[in-house]
């Protein structure tokens, strides 16, 4: 780590447009085009399809991830842009193209279309990700849990996750769907929502094992389920104020004194994240 | 703190609380006896827990009863959340596996397999982890799920009023510890896995260990076999009862020895291999009577698939000697241990590199260790089987030192949802037979 300065945190395989705003969430990000993913590769969960222009879901600033501290390096100033893949581009590969091919036919004669329902498809670590449109979201797991050759029956997780700088999408509710039918495909659901109005349609009507992981994600984000049968705190105490897993929740502690030093507490410690 | 939300969870509970409140704590037993009479018209609310011996931690049951018939079953849980997740935000990608290992703390290294899994799957080092570390940990992670489904047998059997059946599950279990005291230096919350590899090559002296304690726990998980599973007291408590079928655990994302006794052979090992899990020979065991019965039966067929594996890992070991951490001196941990005069530590070859020969080694090794390593933005969902059913970690990274989120997903925590399907329209003293059957940790559950 010493022998050669770490790069800027950006994905190796882009030319980044730094400094880039966040793409609004209604366009469909189109692709730059950059590098060819052409070859053939037999193994394609390995293959790394191209995709269009990252999301920002954030910036970073410094080099060594310290603030406050008097950095003298010089580096202290420098910005860079925190980049999750964004669109993907044909062919994804392995199940992939399948699976959204499926979803496309069968939200035909739904309310939604697939180009309304899916802002984004992105194809990550072997990993298929549709970010859906909140309103569209009981209309998806159902036409995932119940086309034939879709057939996702369990969403085995649902979790929270909170980025305080993407504005008017701070909270972001993520789905893992499994499908024990087609041997253990795999679909992952992200729904964004922004902070001043966290109302997410609930699933349990499609998948009611996702009853206590909804009101886990409340619990811990304070994302509200429309329609949920009871929407009540699970982990925390029912009179517990706030919602813990958010980044503005601090995590608390106490210093503790060993051997006459004066340990802070972890979320006070020097950092370097 | 500052949140921007105003929703009210629940409204707490009120001091006027309508109905009769029986209080059965002290007292004469025939004045409790007359009043319950008394009041036997209504519905009786019973909390069974959040401290009652046969809860598996603690976990709340709140029972509605019609006579001994249970009418509404409802579950409680929230009183083990020790805020391991929101913890791991604060430390570094290795440190992380300290805390995940105590959330299920049957089946730590399985937690720390899920993590590690998903930490090198954002890394994109999957393929580059060495053999040897991959087979050290398959090898452990199947001796804990003998631990876990002993643990389960054993407990479940003394919620039966089986002492003996615990006395023997504990017992066989403690053959499992053995080696993971030798291995890891602990019996539980090992921190043993990191991403990358292990924390350090098996000690001297393992493979004996195992070829001694082999068979001694073949020849128990036999006897217990012997014991109960053709038991006809244990069968008339088991069988047909905790019913839960391929469609109910389907909806309800129940997976593991639940799902597999429904007659599904859904097995992560097999569907979705990791750590080189498909150069392994072993089956994956199904009963179809959906029943409690069922799940037991499962989970002893499991055993005996456990230690076909750690046989075939144990020879490899023996055979393939090797790094058991990545090469990558960016992310790799020194897996060169030693015992020093005050414990176990770096090996002194690292020691004198650092301190006596090289200043950019010292430099490396500070800024690995205090600062850790950068994981690429991104997000994965990693899945272990196991022994409960699918143990998901959902990692999201923004390119720093540390987790921006870190969620598991516990298979007890959906299994659990099962507990009013399972128990409504039953008989009181068959939720305990459900719940058991359903093999929860309130330490995974609530995390």
């Amino acid at each position: 780590m010493s022998d050669n300065p770490p790069a800027k945190d950006v994905p190796p395989h882009q030319d980044i447009p730094t400094g880039k705003d966040a793409p609004s969430s209604g366009d469909t990000p189109v692709s730059s085009g950059t590098t060819a993913a052409g070859d053939p590769s037999d193994n394609a969960l390995e293959a790394r399809p191209v995709t269009g222009d990252p999301t920002v879901v954030g910036t970073r600033h410094g080099m060594f991830g310290i603030a406050g501290s008097g950095d003298t390096s010089g580096y202290g100033g420098l910005v860079s842009p925190i980049l999750f893949p964004g669109q993907a581009e044909r062919p994804y590969g392995s199940y992939f193209d399948h699976v959204a091919d499926q979803l496309e036919q069968a939200l035909v004669g739904t309310s939604a279309s697939f180009q309304e329902a899916v802002e984004q498809t992105v194809v990550h670590h072997g990993e298929l990700t549709f970010h859906v449109r909140r309103e569209h979201l009981p209309v998806v797991a159902q036409a995932l849990r119940d086309h034939p050759k879709l057939r996702f029956e369990q969403c085995v997780s649902v979790s929270g996750v909170h980025y305080p700088s993407e504005t008017d999408r701070e909270l972001h509710v993520v789905y893992h769907l499994l499908s024990l039918t087609h041997a253990g495909r795999r679909v992952r659901l992200e729904v964004s929502v922004p902070d001043a109005d966290p109302h997410v349609p609930s699933v349990t009507a499609t998948y009611p094992g996702a009853n206590w992981h909804e009101r886990e994600t409340w619990d811990f984000f304070g994302v509200v389920f429309d329609d949920h049968p009871a929407l009540t705190r699970i982990m925390m105490p029912d009179d517990w104020p706030g919602h813990p897993q958010r980044k503005d929740y601090p995590l608390g502690g106490v210093p503790v004194e060993y051997k006459g030093a004066s340990i802070p507490p972890p979320d006070e410690r020097r950092s370097y994240n | 703190m500052s949140t921007s939300t105003h929703y009210q969870a629940t409204r707490g509970a009120g001091d006027a609380e309508e109905g009769y409140v029986l209080d059965s704590v002290g007292g004469d037993w025939d004045d409790i006896a007359r009043e319950a009479v008394e009041h036997s018209d209504e519905r009786i609310v019973v909390n069974m827990g959040p401290q009652h011996p046969s809860t598996h931690g603690v976990l709340r049951l709140i029972l509605e009863l019609d006579a001994e018939t249970v009418h509404d079953a409802r579950v409680g849980i929230g009183y083990l959340h020790t805020g391991i997740e929101k913890n791991m935000e604060f430390r570094t990608w290795t440190q992380g596996v300290t805390f995940c290992t105590r959330m299920d703390y049957l089946t730590p290294l399985f937690n720390e397999a899920a993590y590690v899994r998903g930490v090198e799957q954002l890394l994109g080092i999957t393929d580059q982890i060495p053999d040897r570390a991959n087979v050290i940990r398959v090898m452990m992670m199947e001796l804990n799920r003998i631990g876990s489904h002993l643990v389960c047998t054993g407990t479940g059997g003394m919620e039966l009023g089986a002492t003996t059946v615990m006395e023997f599950g504990f017992r066989e279990r403690e053959r499992t510890l053995r080696v993971f005291e030798l291995v890891t230096g602990l019996r539980m919350n090992h921190a043993y896995f990191r991403p990358g590899g292990v924390a350090q090559d098996i000690p001297p002296g393992t493979i004996d260990l195992l070829k001694e304690e082999l068979p001694l726990l073949k020849r128990g998980i036999r006897e217990l076999e012997a014991l109960i599973l053709e038991n006809p007291v244990l069968k008339g408590r088991m069988v047909d009862v905790g019913y839960l079928d391929l469609t109910g655990c389907m909806a309800l994302g129940v997976t593991g020895p639940m799902l597999k006794a429904t007659g599904l052979p859904h097995d992560l090992r097999k569907v979705d291999p990791y750590f080189g899990y498909e150069t392994y020979d072993f089956e994956v065991p199904v009963r179809d009577t959906c029943d409690a019965y069922g799940r037991l039966a499962v989970r002893f067929a499991e055993m005996w698939e456990s230690i076909k594996i750690v046989e075939q890992c144990m020879e490899r070991l023996e055979r393939n000697p090797g790094p058991v951490m990545v090469e990558d001196k960016k992310i790799a941990w020194p897996a060169q241990l030693a015992i020093g005069g005050d414990g176990m530590g770096n090996s002194l070859d690292h020691i004198r590199e650092i301190m006596g020969e090289s200043m950019e080694s010292l430099i490396h090794h500070f800024k690995l260790v205090t600062e850790g390593f950068r994981v690429p933005p991104g997000q994965v969902y990693s899945v272990v089987e196991s022994p409960k059913g699918e143990l998901g970690c959902h990692l999201v990274s923004t390119g720093g030192t540390r987790p921006h989120r870190a969620h598991f997903r516990d298979p007890g925590f959906n299994n659990l949802q099962t507990v009013a399907a399972m128990c409504e329209g039953a008989q009181v003293a068959d939720v305990i037979v459900a719940v058991a059957s359903v093999d929860p940790v309130l330490g995974g559950v609530d995390r």
